[in-house]
């Protein structure tokens, strides 16, 4: 009887880790889990991916991603003011273009920032839901790799963008705001931007899965 | 103090000015041309829209270092192309002013509207002008002046 007893007590812990494990890895989240222990490489790219997420959804990128007809402006990702709209090319409404403000580069002594053929990125590139909230990682990862939606850009292209384009550049240099202080930077730096980026992109841009 | 040479309204002009300065304060205080107004100077009401390139610009707050070689349009000039001296004729017509400060900024910006949509629709119209305030709210005649500038052209 006590043989018994003492058997159950060292079984039973395992049949309940045993079972925890199994519930686990039958999950999606399990799953990842377990996919990404079994594959660093992917491990890496999924922690790369939230480093350059973390870029796309700061005010410098995210302002002009929007969802909705407008862009916006600052810190708090306010409504763009004096009615500016996206327009049917993403570059405003006749008579009221974004270039009508914003010149090729930033204007530090108006406090308007600018940069090369100022524009929103289009609606297929959006980062927000309609209620000017950031879509979550894995909707933007899906967003930001789905080439019917990404100008066709593939991995290596996504790396060149990052690294490159004048509108991304200067989310590292915007400028000063009306009031003379610097506008805020996004979380990493452009070289570790352009690393995460590249990281992500050599572990075949994969996204975490979720909605 | 830097020296810039612009064209306005076909002439060549040249000052002599910080390269802060923004353009609207180049027009009117370097060149005398006081038909541009200022309003509210970042951009919000529309009273100093010029034409850089023929794009509506609002003046206030383009430094005139970023200007460069792009040709200057003011409301003293823009009598000279077609479509402005319509928006003007058809301005008189409908007798749009009424204390008249914003409505050098209203008719550049009905101008550079009707060179890109020659027929709007009462939505383009509002969407355009929208960036234009008016404190006498005249803006039933100055859609009613569009639409008529509008016609006037086909």
């Amino acid at each position: 009887m006590l043989a018994n007893h003492r058997l159950l007590s060292l079984v039973f812990p395992l049949m309940v880790v045993a079972f925890v494990t199994c519930v686990h890895l039958s999950t999606g989240a399990g799953k990842e889990r377990a996919a990404e222990a079994a594959d660093p490489k992917l491990a890496d790219g999924l922690a790369a991916w939230e480093q350059v997420y973390s870029v796309l959804t700061s005010p410098r990128c995210i302002n002009c991603h929007t969802a909705t007809n407008y862009p916006q402006q600052g810190d708090d990702r306010h409504r763009h003011f004096a009615n500016v709209l996206r327009g049917p090319a993403d570059r405003g409404v006749p008579a009221l273009n974004c270039v009508g403000c914003h010149q090729e580069t930033n204007a530090d002594s108006t406090g308007v920032p600018g940069g090369p053929d100022w524009h929103l990125a289009p609606l297929s590139m959006r980062w927000q839901d309609t209620n000017d909230r950031p879509l979550s990682s894995a909707a933007v990862c899906r967003t930001v790799t789905d080439r019917s939606r990404n100008e066709n850009m593939d991995g290596a292209a996504l790396l060149k963008h990052h690294e490159g384009a004048a509108l991304v550049r200067w989310a590292w240099n915007p400028g000063r705001r009306p009031d003379g202080t610097m506008r805020s930077l996004p979380p990493l730096s452009h070289v570790d931007f352009v690393d995460a980026t590249r990281r992500w992109v050599e572990a075949g841009t994969p996204c975490p899965r979720g909605r | 103090m830097a020296t810039y040479q612009l064209n306005v309204n076909g002439q060549t002009k040249k000052v002599d000015v910080d390269p802060s300065t923004p353009l609207l304060w180049v027009l009117r205080e370097e060149l005398k041309m006081t038909g541009t107004k200022y309003g509210c100077g970042i951009s919000a009401c529309g009273a100093c829209t010029v034409h850089l390139a023929g794009e509506a610009t609002r003046s206030c707050v383009v430094p005139i270092s970023l200007v460069g070689n792009r040709r200057v349009t003011t409301i003293e000039g823009i009598a000279q192309d077609p479509v402005g001296r319509a928006v003007q004729h058809a301005w008189v017509e409908k007798d749009v002013v009424q204390c008249g400060y914003c409505q050098s900024g209203q008719i550049m910006s009905a101008v550079a509207l009707l060179k890109e949509i020659p027929k709007p629709t009462d939505a383009n119209i509002e969407e355009s002008m929208g960036g234009n305030l008016c404190r006498c709210a005249t803006y039933v005649r100055i859609r009613e002046a569009i639409k008529r500038a509008a016609e006037q052209m086909a």
